[in-house]
C-alpha cells in the first residue's frame, strides 16, 4: 500500500514536471495541477496511511487517523483552485491579447520570425 | 513638551500640507510653518533642563528583545542640532512660500520637507543607535524626494538618484558598524555606548566598526572621495539646497561624528582617517568652488570645503578642535543658509545663476547685495563677522596638529584652503554685484518682496551679532562642546574672542585674506590654467562604475533568468532535487519502523487507473480536450484514494473542486487552441524527461521512506483528537481544526481565496476594456457551435436538481461539525448548483436573476467570519475563541449551537462567492465573444411562439 501511494506521488510529480516544461500555457497549467495533486497527497501522507479510521469521534472507534494533515490539505485543495483560476486567467489574457500562448518570453529578435500564429 | 511629541509632530504634520493644498498656497505654507513652530516651541520648553546640564529622556519600548527601543535623548548637542534644524526650517518654509511658482505642487513639497525635518530631528534626538539608523535612512529617502522634486528636470532626477545611491550605501555600511558597536558594548543605547570608551577601543573589531561608521558619515557629509553627489543635488529647488546643505542633511554625518566623538576619537586610526579626509575635502572643495560659474555650484563646493573643515577639526581629537567644530557648525549654518537663499533670490529675479552673465547688481538689488556681502565676508573670515572667529580657531587648531611627520603640512594646507575660500567669497561679491550695470540680464533684476529677503536677513543679523559679541554665543558653544566631549576630555579654557593678540593663527588668517584678494586679481589667467588642466569628472566615473556593476549583474542574472519560464522551472526543479539528494546522501536514514500494509485488488485497480491517466496525459497532451478528460480521471482517483485512507472530508472537497476546475478549464479552452503543436526538439524532450523522471524518483523515494517510519516527534494531533469534542464541541476533528483550533489560518485562507477571485474579476475587466475587446467581438469560433445551446432536457433537469442541491448543501453544512462536511464543501456544492444553471440557460438569463453581486458575497463571508472572531473580544477572550451550547426546541432532539458554525457560514459564503466570481468572469469573456446569448431559459419552448425561427437563427449565426 505504501509503495502504491509513494509511486503515485512519484508518477504525478514526473508527469507534472514534464508538462510544466512544455512551451504552451495549457499543458503548463495541467502540469501544475498534476503537481498540486502530488503535493497534496504528499502532505496528506505525512499523517501516514490508515484505513477505515476516519477522524470522526465516536464511542465505538478506538483508532483515528491523523486529522491535522487532512485539515491542512483541505484548505490547500480549495486554495489551489483559486491559484489555478488566476493562472488560467493570466494565460488566457495573454493569449487573447497577442494570439500567442507561448509561456517563454524569447528575445524580440527571434519573436516574429520563428513563430507564426498558432 | 515630551521629546516623543517633538519628533512625531513633523511626521504627523506631513499629512496636513497635502490636505491644505486646495485651500491655497499660503494656507499650505501656513500649516507647515505652524507644525514646525509647534515643534520648535516644544524644543524650547526643554531649554531650562538642557541649560542646567540635565539629559532629557523619553522612552517607549518597541522591540526590547532586539534591543530596539524608541528611546530619545536631549542633551546640549542634540538641542543644538534640533535648534538649527527647526529654526532654519522655519525660515526656509517662509522663504519657500515665495520662492515656489504657481506650477509647483506646494502640498507635495511641504509634505516632503516635513518628513525630512522629522527624520532629521529623529536622528539628533535618538538615544538608540538602531532607531538612529531608521531615521538616518529616512533622511536619505526624504532627501531623495526633495532633491528630485522637479521631476521634469533630468538633472533633478539624476542628482536625486546619485544622492540616494551614495548616501544609501553609506547608510548600509553604517548599519554594519553600528551593529558591531552594539555587539561590543552589549547595548544599543547611546547613553550606554558613550560610557564605554575603553571597552570599544580595546576591541579587535574597533577598526572595522570605525571604518563602517565613518563611511556612513563621509557619504552623508560629502567628504572626499564621496563629495561628488552634493553639487549634483543642486538641481533641487533652492529652498531645498539651502535647507539640506547648510544646516541639516550634510550635517548629519558631522553630527554623528560629534556624537560618537567620546568613544571613537583619540585613536591614531580616527586621527589619520578623519583629519586627512577633512583636510583633502577642505582644500579640494575650495579650489573647485573658485572656478565654478554657477552660483549654486560655487556654494555647493564651498559647502563641501567647509564640511571638510569641520571634519578635520573633529579629527584632531582635541577638546579645542571639538569646540572649534561646534562653533563653526553654528556659523556655517547661518551664513551658508543666507547665501543659498540669496542665490535663489538672484536666480528668481534675474533668471540666471551663471556668474558670467551677472555683475553690477549692487545698484539694482541693494538689499540682496547687503545680505550676500555680509554673509560672504563672514565665510571669507573677515573680522567682526562670525566666520572669522571660527576660522581663526580652526587655524589655531591646525597649527597644533601634526600629520604624517612635517609640522608645516596641516597649517599650510589649512591656510591654502582658507585662501581659496576667501578668493571665491570675494569673487562672489565682485563678479555678481560690483562692476558696471549690464544691459543684457535675462530678466530685469530688482529686489524681491519682503517674504523672500527677510529669512536670510534674520540669519545675517545673527552673523553680525555673533561676530561682534562672541561672548553671547560662548556659553552655548561651551555647553554643546561639553556634551560632545562627554567627559572624555576636559572642556577647553580658551574663550572665543575677536582679538587674541599677535598669535600664529592671526598671521595665517591675514595671509589667507591677502592671498584671496591676490587670487581674485589673477582670476582670469588662473581660470585659463584651470580650464586647460585635465581633471577627472566625478560624475563620469560614477556613471561608468554604476554601468559596470549593472553589466556584471546582467551577465550573472540573464543566463539564469532570461524570460523563459521553462528555463527557471527546470532550474528550480534540478536545484531542489540536487539539494534533496545531497541531504539524503549525507544524512543517515533509520530502519523502517512501520509494517507495510498489503494492498487489495481495489487499491491496485485505482492505482493503475491513476498511473494510466497520468501517462496518457503526458503522451497525449497535444490533444487538449483529451488531456482535460484524463486529468478528470486523475482527480477522481485522488478523491477515491482519500476515501480509502480515512479522509472523507478531503474526498468530498477534492471531488467538488474537481468539477469546478474542469468547468473552468473548459471555459478557457473555449478560447485557446485545441491542439498543442509540436515545437520542442527531441533533445529538449529528452532533457525534460530526464528532469521529470529525476523529480518523480525523488518524491517517490521521499514519500516511501517516511511512510515506513513513524514521526520523529509526537504530533500535536493527539491534542486535537482529545480536545475536539470537549473544547470545540464537534466530533469531526478535521472540521473543528479548520473552524476552531486553526480558525485564524482558515480566516486567512478565505481572504486569499477572495483576493484571487477579485484578481480574476479585475483581469477580466481590464481585458474587456482594452484592445482584447475588439478582438473578441471579431473572433470567429474555431469549431462549429452546437445548434441546441440551451437544451430543454438540461434546463428542466437542472431546475429540478437545484432545490435538491441546495438541500444537500444545507445538510452538508450543518452536519459538518460532527460528520464529514462543513463550510468549504457546502460552498463548493452550492456553487456547482449555480454553475449548472449557467450551463443550462446561459449567462444572460442566469445573471438577470442574480440578486446579489458575488463580490458582496465574498465580502459578507469574510466579514461574518471576522465579526465572529471579534465577537469573542466582547467577552474578554482572544480573537476567534469559540463557544458552544446545546439547546432543545421541541419537537426536535437536542442540538448544538456553536459560534464556530457562524464562522463556518463565513467560510461557506466566501467559497461560494469566490468560485462563482471566477467562473462568471470567464463566461463574461465568452459572452463578449459570441453575443447572441438568448435571454430565454431554453432554446425551444413550446409555450413561446415561432420557436423554429428562433432556433434556425441561432444555428445560422453559429451561436
Amino acid at each position: 500500500m505504501e509503495f502504491l501511494v509513494a509511486s503515485a506521488v512519484g508518477v504525478l510529480t514526473a508527469g507534472g514536471l514534464y508538462l510544466m516544461l512544455r512551451l504552451r500555457t495549457f499543458p503548463v497549467i495541467l502540469g501544475m495541477s498534476l503537481l498540486t495533486y502530488a503535493v497534496n497527497i504528499f502532505l496528506f501522507a505525512s499523517g501516514r496511511l490508515t484505513i477505515g479510521a476516519p477522524p470522526i469521534l465516536s464511542d465505538d472507534a478506538s483508532l483515528y487517523t491523523d486529522p491535522l494533515p487532512q485539515a491542512l490539505v483541505l484548505t490547500a485543495i480549495v486554495i489551489s483552485f483559486g491559484m489555478t483560476a488566476v493562472v488560467v486567467m493570466i494565460g488566457l489574457g495573454a493569449f487573447l491579447g497577442s494570439d500567442d500562448d507561448h509561456v517563454d518570453d524569447l528575445p524580440d529578435a527571434v519573436d516574429d520570425n520563428t513563430r507564426g500564429a498558432p | 513638551m515630551s521629546l516623543l511629541i517633538i519628533v512625531a509632530l513633523p511626521f504627523f504634520g506631513a499629512l496636513l500640507p497635502g490636505l491644505m493644498n486646495s485651500a491655497g498656497r499660503s494656507a499650505c505654507a501656513g500649516v507647515t510653518f505652524a507644525v514646525s513652530l509647534a515643534a520648535f516651541i516644544g524644543l524650547l520648553t526643554n531649554l531650562p533642563m538642557v541649560l542646567a546640564g540635565e539629559v532629557v529622556m523619553a522612552r517607549v519600548d518597541w522591540m526590547p528583545a532586539l534591543g530596539l527601543n524608541f528611546t530619545l535623548m536631549l542633551d546640549g548637542l542634540g538641542f543644538f542640532f534640533a535648534l538649527l534644524i527647526l529654526g532654519i526650517g522655519l525660515l526656509i518654509i517662509a522663504y519657500a512660500r515665495h520662492y515656489l511658482s504657481r506650477d509647483d505642487n506646494m502640498g507635495e513639497f511641504f509634505t516632503y520637507l516635513l518628513l525630512f525635518q522629522g527624520a532629521m530631528v529623529g536622528i539628533v534626538l535618538s538615544d538608540n543607535i538602531l532607531l538612529l539608523l531608521v531615521f538616518w535612512e529616512l533622511t536619505s529617502l526624504s532627501s531623495f524626494l526633495l532633491i528630485g522634486y522637479w521631476k521634469h528636470l533630468p538633472e533633478g532626477r539624476q542628482g536625486a538618484r546619485m544622492a540616494l545611491m551614495v548616501t544609501g550605501m553609506g547608510g548600509l555600511s553604517m548599519i554594519g558598524g553600528m551593529v558591531i558597536l552594539g555587539q561590543i558594548v552589549g547595548s544599543y543605547d547611546l547613553s550606554v555606548i558613550l560610557q564605554n570608551r575603553d571597552l570599544i577601543q580595546a576591541d579587535p573589531l574597533y577598526v572595522p566598526a570605525l571604518i563602517l561608521i565613518l563611511l556612513g558619515c563621509f557619504t552623508k557629509s560629502a567628504q572626499f572621495p564621496f563629495h561628488f553627489w552634493l553639487p549634483h543635488a543642486m538641481a533641487a529647488p533652492t529652498p531645498v539646497s539651502a535647507y539640506l546643505h547648510s544646516a541639516t542633511m550634510v550635517k548629519a554625518g558631522i553630527f554623528l561624528m560629534a556624537r560618537m566623538w567620546p568613544v571613537l576619537s583619540g585613536t591614531p586610526e580616527w586621527f589619520y582617517i578623519v583629519t586627512s579626509a577633512g583636510l583633502i575635502t577642505m582644500v579640494l572643495g575650495a579650489v573647485i568652488a573658485l572656478f565654478k560659474h554657477d552660483l549654486k555650484a560655487l556654494l555647493a563646493f564651498s559647502t563641501v570645503s567647509h564640511l571638510g573643515l569641520i571634519t578635520m577639526l573633529l579629527g584632531t581629537g582635541t577638546a579645542f578642535g571639538a569646540m572649534a567644530a561646534v562653533f563653526h557648525i553654528l556659523n556655517h549654518a547661518t551664513f551658508k543658509a543666507a547665501l543659498f537663499m540669496s542665490a535663489g533670490i538672484i536666480d528668481h529675479e534675474t533668471h540666471t545663476r551663471d556668474i558670467r552673465r551677472l555683475g553690477g547688481l549692487r545698484k539694482l538689488m541693494p538689499v540682496t547685495f547687503v545680505i550676500v556681502t555680509i554673509s560672504a565676508l563672514s565665510m571669507a573670515g573677515i573680522p567682526l563677522l562670525n566666520g572669522f572667529l571660527s576660522k581663526e580657531m580652526m587655524l589655531e587648531a591646525a597649527h597644533d596638529t601634526v600629520l604624517f611627520g612635517p609640522h608645516w603640512l596641516v597649517p599650510a594646507l589649512a591656510t591654502v584652503g582658507s585662501l581659496f575660500s576667501a578668493a571665491y567669497c570675494f569673487r562672489l561679491i565682485d563678479h555678481v554685484f560690483l562692476g558696471p550695470v549690464r544691459n543684457d540680464y535675462p530678466a530685469k533684476p530688482h529686489d524681491p518682496g519682503a517674504g523672500m529677503w527677510i529669512p536670510p536677513a534674520i540669519l545675517v543679523v545673527l552673523v553680525v551679532m555673533i561676530g561682534v559679541a562672541p561672548f553671547l554665543a560662548e556659553p552655548f558653544v561651551k555647553l554643546v562642546t561639553a556634551s560632545v566631549l562627554g567627559g572624555a576630555a576636559a572642556l577647553p579654557e580658551a574663550h572665543i574672542k575677536i582679538w587674541h593678540g599677535p598669535v600664529p593663527a592671526l598671521f595665517l588668517s591675514l595671509t589667507a585674506i591677502a592671498g584671496g584678494l591676490f587670487m581674485l586679481a589673477l582670476f582670469k589667467p588662473a581660470l585659463r590654467l584651470w580650464d586647460a588642466t585635465p581633471r577627472p569628472e566625478a560624475k563620469t566615473i560614477f556613471d561608468s562604475l554604476v554601468e559596470a556593476i549593472a553589466k556584471l549583474s546582467r551577465a550573472i542574472i540573464l543566463p539564469l533568468h532570461n524570460g523563459a519560464f521553462t528555463r527557471y522551472a527546470a532550474l528550480a526543479a534540478v536545484v531542489i532535487i540536487a539539494a534533496g539528494f545531497h541531504a539524503w546522501s549525507t544524512g543517515s536514514v533509520g530502519a523502517a519502523t512501520r509494517t507495510v500494509q498489503t494492498a487489495g485488488p481495489v487499491a491496485i485497480a485505482g492505482w493503475l487507473m491513476l498511473v494510466a491517466a497520468t501517462a496518457g496525459m503526458v503522451l497525449m497532451h497535444r490533444n487538449r480536450l483529451l488531456s482535460l478528460i484524463l486529468i478528470g480521471i486523475v482527480g477522481l482517483m485522488v478523491s477515491v484514494g482519500f476515501v480509502f485512507f480515512s479522509a472523507p472530508d478531503l474526498a468530498m472537497t477534492q471531488f467538488t473542486v474537481e468539477v469546478v476546475t474542469i468547468v473552468l478549464l473548459l471555459l478557457a479552452l473555449n478560447f485557446l487552441p485545441n491542439i498543442t503543436p509540436v515545437e520542442s526538439t527531441v533533445l529538449r524532450r529528452v532533457r525534460d524527461t530526464g528532469v521529470a523522471v529525476a523529480g518523480g524518483l525523488a518524491t517517490f523515494a521521499l514519500t516511501y521512506y517516511y511512510l515506513l517510519r513513524d514521526a520523529v516527534g509526537t504530533p500535536i494531533s493527539e491534542f486535537h483528537l482529545a480536545n475536539s469534542y470537549k473544547g470545540g464541541g464537534g466530533t469531526n476533528v478535521v472540521n473543528v481544526i479548520l473552524v476552531d483550533f486553526r480558525g485564524f489560518d482558515t480566516y486567512g485562507e478565505i481572504i486569499v481565496l477572495g483576493i484571487a477571485a477579485l484578481l480574476i474579476y479585475a483581469l477580466t475587466e481590464t481585458l474587456l476594456d482594452g484592445p482584447v475587446r475588439a478582438r473578441l467581438l471579431n473572433r470567429l469560433p474555431d469549431q462549429p457551435r452546437a445548434g441546441d445551446v440551451h437544451p430543454m432536457m438540461m434546463v428542466v433537469l437542472t431546475r429540478v436538481l437545484m432545490p435538491i442541491v441546495l438541500l444537500v448543501g444545507f445538510y452538508i453544512f450543518w452536519r459538518g461539525h460532527n460528520a464529514p462536511g462543513g463550510g468549504f464543501i457546502a460552498g463548493l456544492i452550492v456553487s456547482i448548483g449555480f454553475v449548472m444553471q449557467y450551463m443550462a440557460s446561459g449567462f444572460t438569463w442566469t445573471s438577470s436573476r442574480l440578486r446579489y453581486p458575488y463580490h458582496g458575497v465574498i465580502g459578507a463571508g469574510v466579514l461574518i467570519a471576522g465579526l465572529t472572531g471579534i465577537g469573542s473580544w466582547l467577552v474578554g477572550k482572544p480573537f476567534l475563541t469559540s463557544d458552544f451550547t446545546y439547546v432543545r426546541i421541541p419537537p426536535f432532539d437536542k442540538f448544538e449551537l456553536a459560534t464556530a458554525a457562524l464562522f463556518d457560514l463565513g467560510v461557506f459564503l466566501a467559497v461560494v462567492g469566490a468560485v462563482m466570481l471566477s467562473l462568471e468572469s470567464f463566461s463574461r469573456l465568452a459572452r463578449r465573444a459570441h453575443a447572441s446569448d438568448s435571454e430565454h431559459p431554453m432554446d425551444i419552448d413550446p409555450s413561446r411562439e415561432g420557436p423554429s425561427s428562433n432556433a434556425t437563427r441561432t444555428v445560422k449565426q453559429g451561436g
